[in-house]
């Protein structure tokens, strides 16, 4: 097997010697691009973390043209958005990159964190990638929320209404806490000027830092495969893993044919859809916030709503908003949940098959549910989905040990 | 023995790689022009930068008027008979006496009074130096010889009235006349010079 | 005679809620007739403009949207968007103001108006087509009409002239319970009472003209986006043929 060698990982003379006698910058390759091997059996799971690194580019490069022309003040956040959207020249087109890359943001996390429950990513030794990766998580979420708020329509003033009161709920600190939240008695201007300080610099900065880390602990310990099996246990005589190829040029070339069909797709919702139906910009945001009237219905953007689903589940303010934080935090927990000998799906039992589709299948349901209106029977079907959301993880202990798992191979399945 | 089907290979990849390289670099290319374009003034821009109107009616001979114009000062001097005959008298102390440098006024402009109606000079408020706005100093001195003009209190430069530039100054070139044109005898527009509304 | 048969598909429509409305009391919001616009349609914009500017402007601003932004793609001179549509301006580049002061509104109607430069995307098309047509006498009513799709509007019929004036039916529906007798109303259809300037098909057109001007001026890019959106799209195609290559050939040798 001829294997291509890339040029950057050769030792160079003149102005990279002069560079790297200064700064590791060959070494750097080296280590995480033309000597970083990854297995070669990736499927397309494995396509969702470059996939994320795309949307995070585009997110902060929008956001920095949009900081531009934006207005973090009540009086004038709605209307600067709209000058945006019809004054600044192609201003729409980032404006729509930007809402468009929201959603698709939490479309690949999601996606990526299910690869990780798939194949067992978050096991031994990778537990600190997945608790890095839950963090990244959080603060996505904050990121969005804070976001949220700032176009200052309807949906934004009352969308963040609703969750900030969530913190009330905690007794005894809970209506403190709401104040230093909004930095006001109600939301206003000053909520929406830290808010947008949030949204632009402290968590870009926490999210950019924290990729960084999450990058750099899963160089140390390499990628997991499909098949749940170390590559470094066989390795050629100069030291290379039998079943790893070079991050690049191989997996760069692969992903990149993945990063074009995701920028299709992209493309196709920024220019044919931005609004998709009023899941990625919902409707009431065309209104600029009114303080006096609350839309007739009104749900988060869909990327919260599994977890909303919950929150209306319970009909109890401090036992829902406790239910809902429990729900986003149970993930972290995973690496010490899952007790199988065995990490990918390929090799586990039935029951786990089964807890795993029942668990992807739940999320979207609750996803559906928070949509809706809350009452009758969607309040009904969101508690079943509830509990068996809660199931899937807390059960997790239990039958993962009980489960019949399937010998794991030596080596990675491989067909050329 | 397989040595040419390598080289073979090697060759297509190295095509490919060029290739895949040419066309994502010009997407990317393209990809930037949106972003650089949103750079651009916009249409609010635009529509505050529209052309001002300007009444000289009731000036009165020797009377200047300040107005802004894109957010640019803007001076609408109406000179005197007086000031029009000495104008002359210090070209030879000047560095573009005759409006050579194209950039600095419109073709009608370009002429010994810098303007399209003689008695009414408009010129852009800012230095060409680095862009303080000059002060009126139309007051005669023989005694140190100044006809009358501007000054620029940043760095001293001088022009005369009709905004032409001094020599040895630190400004390069005269005062920049802006487009505009006469709608009517009492009215100057300023911002266009073009019939089209 | 399309315009006949969405009058018919809207009656229809609203027959069926008010069958559907009997089982929902009350909360359920109405089914709404299609508006069907043609937003390609220059000609229907111009109309929907011109429409805009005469009856709307008058108390509704659409403060976002330029009149530069409008003749542009309406493919309207400079000289005919004075002439025709700019009543309450004077520049080309200034944004649609309403005739009539926030504050007189407020006193007048107990609210401003809204402003319409986003009302297509807020509330939809849909939205705005039922709700031009379903005005009806109300005489409890301030304005002496109430909405069937906004009930307790407080904006008057402003096209009566075109449309005329028309009474809603109502049946009335009672609910014997244990509790006693409640009473439903639901709508069952209009019924002309005074003729307008225009037949039913023209007041058809005429709103739909309306709306599609409204969706027009909501997202004023929209046919620019669609446009470039080809290209764009074309050209990742070409990139994903030519990467998926480059792909095939390094991966070539690994088995």
């Amino acid at each position: 097997m001829a294997r291509i060698e890339a040029e950057v990982g050769k030792p160079q003379g003149g102005f990279m010697k002069w560079i790297d006698d200064r700064f590791p910058f060959t070494e750097t390759m080296k280590y995480h691009a033309t000597e970083y091997y990854a297995s070669k059996n990736f499927n397309i799971w494995y396509v969702f973390g470059v996939l994320a690194m795309v949307v995070l580019v585009i997110q902060l490069l929008t956001g920095i043209f949009l900081t531009m022309n934006y207005k973090p003040a009540a009086a004038e956040a709605f209307a600067s958005v709209e000058y945006i959207m019809r004054d600044v020249e192609w201003g729409w087109l980032i404006r729509y990159m930007h809402s468009t890359g929201a959603s698709f943001f939490f479309i690949v996390v999601y996606l990526h964190m299910f690869r990780a429950m798939l194949y067992g990513s978050y096991k031994k030794p990778r537990e600190l990638i997945w608790l890095i990766g839950m963090l990244i998580f959080f603060v996505l979420i904050a990121e969005a929320f804070a976001g949220y708020l700032l176009p200052w329509g309807q949906m934004s003033y009352w969308g963040a209404q609703v969750i900030i009161s969530l913190f009330g709920a905690i007794p005894g600190i809970g209506e403190a806490l709401v104040e230093i939240i909004r930095g006001d008695y109600s939301i206003s201007d000053i909520t929406l000027n830290r808010f947008f300080a949030l949204h632009v610099i402290a968590l870009p900065l926490a999210l950019i830092a924290l990729v960084f880390v999450h990058i750099v602990a899963l160089h140390e310990v390499g990628s997991n495969n499909p098949d749940g099996v170390d590559i470094k246990k066989h390795k050629s005589p100069d030291g290379v893993p039998l079943d790893g190829v070079a991050f690049h040029p191989y997996h760069t070339s692969k992903d990149l044919v993945a990063i074009i069909v995701f920028l299709i797709i992209f493309s196709g919702v920024v220019f044919f859809a931005p609004e998709m139906g009023g899941y990625f910009i919902e409707h009431a945001n065309f209104e600029p916030a009114n303080m006096t009237a609350t839309p007739e219905h009104i749900a988060p953007v869909w990327y919260f709503t599994p977890f909303y689903a919950i929150l209306r589940a319970v009909p109890d303010k401090l036992g829902g908003a406790i239910l809902m934080a429990a729900a986003v935090l149970l993930p972290v927990f995973l690496p010490w949940l899952d007790r199988a000998r065995v990490k990918s799906i390929r090799y586990r039992g039935w029951i786990y098959r089964s807890a795993l589709g029942t668990f992807a299948v739940t999320f979207l349901v609750l996803g559906w549910l928070g949509t809706m209106p809350a009452e009758g029977i969607y309040v009904n079907a969101a508690r079943i989905f509830t509990a068996l959301y809660f199931a899937f993880f807390l059960l997790m202990p239990y039958y993962t040990t009980v489960d019949k798992t399937k010998p794991v191979p030596d080596r990675v399945v491989y067909h050329g | 023995m397989n040595d040419d089907a390598d080289r073979l290979d090697r060759d297509r990849r190295h095509f490919l790689t060029i290739a895949t390289a040419v066309t994502g670099l010009a997407g990317a290319g393209v990809a930037a022009i949106p972003f650089l374009s949103s750079l651009k003034p916009s249409a609010r821009a635009q529509a505050l930068g529209a052309p001002v109107e300007v009444p000289v009616g009731s000036m009165q001979p020797g009377e200047m008027v300040r107005v802004l114009w894109r957010g640019k000062l803007v001076f609408v001097l109406r000179r005197s008979e007086d000031m029009l005959d000495r104008l002359p008298d210090v070209v030879d102390q000047l560095r573009d006496p005759n409006s050579e440098v194209v950039e600095q006024q419109p073709q009608y402009a370009a002429n010994g009074f810098r303007s399209v109606r003689p008695e009414f000079l408009v010129v852009e408020g800012s230095c060409t130096h680095l862009g303080c706005a000059p002060i009126q100093d139309f007051e005669v001195r023989p005694s140190e010889n100044w006809e009358g003009g501007f000054f620029c209190p940043c760095h001293g430069s001088k022009f005369d009235l009709a905004g032409r530039v001094f020599k040895g100054v630190p400004a390069p070139t005269n005062l920049r006349v802006p487009p505009h044109r006469f709608v009517s005898d009492d009215l100057i527009l300023i911002g266009q010079d073009t019939g089209a509304a | 005679m399309g315009n006949v048969k969405m009058l018919a598909r809207l009656l229809t429509i609203l027959a069926v809620f008010g069958v559907v409305s009997a089982h929902a009391a009350g909360g359920a919001s109405l089914p709404l007739g299609k508006a069907d616009i043609d937003p390609g349609n220059i000609n229907s914009l111009q109309r929907g403009a011109r429409n805009y500017m005469n009856y709307c402007s008058g108390c509704h601003s659409a403060k976002y949207v330029r009149f530069t932004t409008i003749g542009e793609y309406l493919e309207l001179s400079e000289e005919q968007l004075a002439d025709n549509l700019m009543f309450n301006a004077e520049k080309t580049f200034e944004t649609i103001r309403s005739a009539m002061p926030e504050a007189d509104s407020r006193r007048w109607f107990g609210v401003a108006p809204p402003d319409l430069s986003l009302m297509a995307r807020s509330k939809g098309v849909d939205y705005i087509y039922n709700f031009l047509k379903g005005f009806y006498l109300d005489p409890a009513s301030p304005t002496g009409v109430d909405n069937l799709v906004l009930t307790g509007t407080s904006m008057p019929h402003v096209l009566w002239e075109l449309q005329g004036y028309q009474d809603a039916v109502f049946l009335e529906h009672t609910d014997e319970s244990a509790d006693g007798a409640t009473t439903t109303r639901h709508f069952d259809g209009f019924e002309a009472v005074t003729a307008g300037t225009m037949d039913e098909e023209d007041y058809d057109s005429f709103v739909r003209d309306t709306v599609n001007f409204l969706a027009y001026i909501a997202e004023p890019n929209r046919a620019e986006r669609r446009m470039l959106g080809m290209w764009v799209i074309i050209y990742l195609f070409v990139f994903l043929i030519i990467a998926r290559m480059l792909k095939k050939q390094i991966w070539k040798d690994v088995s």
